[in-house]
């Protein structure tokens, strides 16, 4: 019961976030495929919720947005 | 920012059964003061904590129950389990609009569910926590009262990281704050998902001396918060070099412990903390039980003290005071886009912040 069972969510509207060890960086994927990775946990929600906008499917591209890394809330 | 309005047509944890009887118990949900108690044939009832006549609180003595009905302490007037009033002193005619709103109830996993709305659950019941009731784990349970928005609680559930600087010494140890998360909403069911396994781990004595584990733990967090209010945290420990849980889930070479947490919001700056901790291990020995009581109240406590300075704090500030977010958050950010989707307040993108 405690391991993580993604693939029984598959097919559902589902953002996943990996922080990838080792680094300060975040790995996000949306439920259409699209991935990329991030340093800053807002910009990469602002992302991630702006689907279909600039989500390609492929791999992580490495970019964040022109945003500053310490956003306004 | 901390989403401060009220995710209505919910439920609501608003009692452990246990504490719902024959004397009637006043809770505030979401400023709705609720009256509670239990008909004599064990059902529990939940309608509005007023007097339809001068407003007096049904839960205030000397406002007391007569069978099933509650009779209200100024002037006597009386109502059914039902809210509908059924007896005006001195008069035969009841004015057809004596009657108190009543409010859906569940009873489920120990605790009694309302539900807070407007339209009917219709067939939404509250999520689960079957642990709690579970004849192969032992649970200890609490609830404090925490003069803070809602919100602060659950940004505080959301990370654990915090555990290593508040509750050191008692559930923290540095990996925690060390070790990065995983995270995921499933937008379909309205969940959200944050893991953290650290894989060699100080054993803490909240597990060291529950468990009886002497050296270092693999610890793994995973947290599943059903927003609005039920919180589980799925709590594995385990020797570091235990084999890993089995593929069809079986688990022998690890304890578990549930944790689960009802965040119920009573006004604007208060909020209920219910808490329990359930276990699947010594299951009789009571000096677990009072051990886990104690630990896990005192950490609690320091959660209260800390978010009730919180509160204080950003209470005093302008409405649009900064924050800054960093990875530790983004389960949090998640969980704020959630509920204020659920509140039906700003839109996503920017509830997000
Ligand atoms: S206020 Fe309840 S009877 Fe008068
Ligand atoms: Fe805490
Ligand atoms: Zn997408």
């Amino acid at each position: 019961m405690n391991a993580r069972d993604s693939g029984a969510r598959a097919g559902r509207t589902v953002y996943r976030i990996r922080w990838l060890p080792g680094t300060d960086r975040l790995h996000a994927s949306c439920f259409c495929g699209a991935e990329r990775e991030f340093e800053d946990p807002v910009v990469l929600w602002d992302w991630l919720l702006g689907h279909p906008e600039g989500h390609l499917p492929g791999p992580a591209a490495a970019q964040d947005s022109p945003a500053p890394a310490a956003a306004l809330v | 920012m901390i989403v401060t309005e009220f995710a209505r047509n919910q439920w609501y944890v608003a009692a452990y059964g246990h504490e719902v009887g024959r004397r009637q118990l006043g809770r505030t949900i979401l400023n709705e003061p609720i009256l509670l108690y239990r008909t004599e044939d064990g059902r529990a009832v939940a309608m509005a904590d007023r007097c339809v006549h001068r407003r007096f609180p049904l839960s205030e003595s000397p406002s007391h129950l007569v069978g099933d009905r509650v009779v209200c302490g100024y002037h006597g007037f009386t109502y059914g389990p039902d809210g509908v009033c059924v007896a005006v002193p001195a008069q035969q005619r009841i004015p057809r609009t004596a009657r108190l709103r009543t409010f859906p109830v569940v009873e489920q996993d120990s605790f009694v569910w309302v539900w807070i709305g407007d339209r009917e659950p219709g067939d939404v019941l509250p999520p689960r926590a079957p642990w709690l009731v579970s004849p192969d784990y032992a649970t200890v349970c609490g609830m404090e009262p925490l003069n803070a928005r809602y919100g602060l609680l659950v940004d505080n559930l959301l990370d654990l990281s915090h555990e290593t600087y508040l509750h050191g010494g008692y559930i923290g140890t540095p990996e925690v704050a060390e070790t990065p998360i995983t995270t995921e909403v499933d937008e379909d069911a309205g969940v959200v998902y944050v893991s953290r396994h650290m894989d060699d781990a100080a054993c803490p004595p909240f597990y060291a001396e529950s468990t009886g584990i002497k050296g270092r733990i693999t610890r793994w967090q995973d947290i599943e918060y059903h927003p609005p209010c039920l919180y589980l945290l799925h709590s594995r420990i385990a020797p570091v070099g235990s084999p890993p849980p089995a593929d069809d889930g079986t688990d022998s070479h690890a304890f578990h412990v549930e944790v689960v947490y009802a965040i119920t919001p009573s006004t604007e700056n208060s909020t209920y903390d219910f808490w329990a901790v359930a276990r699947d291990f010594a299951l009789d020995d009571e000096k677990v039980s009072d051990f886990l009581r104690d630990s896990n109240r005192t950490v609690v406590l320091q959660d209260v003290t800390a978010l009730n300075t919180l509160e204080q704090v950003i209470a005093a500030e302008p409405d649009r005071y900064q924050e800054l977010s960093v990875n530790i958050d983004t389960g949090g950010l998640a969980a704020r886009r959630l509920l204020a989707r659920m509140a039906g307040s700003a839109p996503a993108q920017t509830a997000v912040r």
